[in-house]
């Protein structure tokens, strides 16, 4: 589906569709939030609470603390949830 | 309510499945928690539901981890995924918020086996959005089948530079270039110990020569200085350094990316024994603050167990064999096991573990803290990416009077952050370490609940207003 998915190798799930902001964006079942996001160009998912710069995903394994979206409302770390249909994602994770 | 069992174990990589299978073996009834929907750890991790891999993708790692399911699946084992273990009270109740909501265990055995979690210095730039830990590229590529970027600069230190390298070039994906702390000499040094792993040793040199036949610049003794770009990694600058980090004045390159995969080496993560008030020690050689232990695992509060990376960084064989000896012990501490039959059953598994050590020994000194590139750090460089405090802000905290770590966390909110710390521990402690002399005289952040952020809906669940009871008041 873009660039960064390896194309061999790899059976993906079901095509599933979520929104960010707003926007839909497509991904397979079995990615993580926090990946799915990546391989659609998202990187900034959120701004530092003192400083206000941008931050991205950079753990990926629920430790950093950094992916942390809102999803359906409620604050997540991206790394930790599944993609699934409908979930409604905003990139605001901190202020 | 609290389940009841005879053992918990916290974490199911090779460490704590290999204990708990242990435990269970010899009868004990064992409930074996992990944050993953899947046993495996970081290194032997599943691949999510809906994603499957080819067969000739699978490495020695998808094949062990598949084993090590397997067993845990074939055992009585009480095995529940999706458990973010918040909250520990002594001898032992474990709390653990699931997908059904916040569950409680006891048991009077506790079995901790966390893992580790990456090393990394800070450099201006190093907080930008498409900045990765090494170990998080490896989780894309091995159970997302992703790529961190279009084009990515793999950089630090260890193994894992060439592992996440090789894996991007077969991937399809474009690899920059490999920026190694480490010089040709210090590799050579480290290949007799390594020759006692030949598994290991074969593939590495299969990762280098694909890295050789892709033509990725590979720079030895090199460190990256900076990343820039608007709101995301666009460059990523890179210097020579001495074997102890520091840069020597050489000419610094610069690589077009819009992915730095990078990471330092590992630090254990034993948060359970220290917020179990465990006795420990700093030990550089296990990567940091560990607990301290005998040779079974047992710590110095009784009925705790500590194994595998979480208690001094070694690899996943290594976890998986001292998981096994822990695993022994408790049935051996709970009555269940002969002191014969633990002595017989153990000696073989020690043997292989200590075996296995020796590679461990080498790849740690490859992987070892560099204080030199910590004490480079400029002032205005954040270190505490929560609360981006900068180095500034921590001299003029120790300055001031901050003697301890978290003395230096209350004066500046270093650490206090939602990754407590995990972050910034090490650089912080470094840094403070240069004005009081040592990091055991520095210390380490103190164990508090929650072990992990909670969202506190998770730990109400569901209610309504109306149905909490709700006492008359006391006439006025």
């Amino acid at each position: 589906m873009t660039a960064l998915r390896i194309a061999d190798g790899f059976q993906r799930g079901a095509a599933v569709t979520f929104e960010v902001d707003g926007s839909p964006v497509r991904a397979h079942r079995g990615e993580t939030l926090a990946a799915a996001l990546m391989a659609a160009g998202i990187v900034r998912l959120r701004h530092s609470p003192r400083d206000g710069v941008a931050r991205g995903a950079y753990c990926f394994m629920g430790v950093c603390q950094e992916c942390v979206v809102r999803v359906d409302g409620v604050l997540r770390q991206s790394c930790q949830v599944g993609v699934e249909d409908g979930l409604r994602i905003e990139l605001r994770g901190s202020v | 309510m609290a389940r009841d069992a005879d053992l918990i174990v916290i974490g199911a990589g090779p460490a704590g499945a290999a204990a708990a299978l242990a435990a269970c073996r010899s009868g004990l009834s064992v409930v074996l928690l992990d944050e993953a929907a899947a046993p495996g750890g970081q290194v032997y991790r599943a691949p999510p539901p809906g994603l499957s891999v080819a067969p000739e993708r699978q490495g020695a790692d998808e094949r062990l981890g598949d084993a090590l399911r397997d067993q845990v699946a074939a055992s009585a084992v009480m095995w529940r995924g999706g458990a973010r273990v918040w909250s520990i009270s002594d001898a032992f109740r474990v709390d653990a918020v699931m997908a059904s909501g916040n569950e409680s265990f006891t048991a009077p055995r506790l079995v901790a086996a966390t893992g580790a979690h990456e090393r990394l210095v800070p450099f201006p730039g190093w907080t930008m959005p498409g900045v990765i830990g090494l170990a998080a590229a490896t989780i894309l590529l091995k159970s997302q089948g992703m790529v961190p970027g279009r084009r990515t600069v793999v950089a630090g230190c260890g193994p894992l530079l060439a592992a996440v390298a090789a894996k991007i070039v077969a991937g399809g994906g474009i690899v920059a270039a490999v920026v190694d702390l480490a010089g040709p000499g210090d590799w050579l040094k480290a290949l007799p110990r390594m020759a006692s792993r030949p598994d290991l040793l074969r593939q590495g040199l299969g990762w280098a020569l694909k890295l050789g036949a892709a033509r990725v610049p590979v720079l030895f003794r090199h460190t990256v200085t900076s990343v820039s770009g608007e709101e995301g990694c666009e460059a990523v600058t890179v210097a020579p350094v001495d074997a102890e980090g520091r840069l020597t004045g050489g000419r610094s390159r610069v690589f077009e990316a819009d992915a730095l995969a990078i990471g330092h080496g590992l630090v254990p993560g034993s948060e359970i024994p220290k917020l179990l008030r465990a006795a420990h020690r700093y030990a550089p050689e296990a990567g940091g603050w560990a607990p301290e232990r005998d040779a079974f695992g047992r710590c110095s509060v009784a009925g705790l167990y500590a194994v595998g990376d979480g208690a001094a960084v070694a690899g996943a064989e290594p976890a998986r064999l001292s998981g096994h000896l822990a695993g022994l012990a408790v049935a051996h501490d709970a009555g269940r096991l002969t002191p014969a039959a633990f002595e017989r059953e153990a000696a073989s598994v020690q043997a292989e573990r200590d075996r296995m050590l020796v590679f461990a020994g080498a790849i740690n000194r490859l992987m070892r803290a560099r204080p030199a590139m910590v004490e480079a750090l400029a002032p205005e460089t954040v270190i505490c990416r929560c609360e981006d405090v900068r180095r500034g802000e921590i001299e003029a905290a120790i300055a001031a009077g901050a003697r301890e770590i978290n003395q230096l966390k209350h004066f500046t909110r270093c650490g206090m952050g939602p990754c407590q710390g995990r972050m910034c521990g090490e650089t912080a402690a470094t840094l403070l370490a240069r004005h009081v002399g040592s990091r055991e005289a520095v210390g380490y952040w103190t164990g508090r609940p929650p072990l992990r952020p909670v969202p506190l809906a998770d730990l109400l669940g569901q209610f309504d207003y109306a149905d909490i009871p709700v006492p008359t008041p006391a006439p006025l």
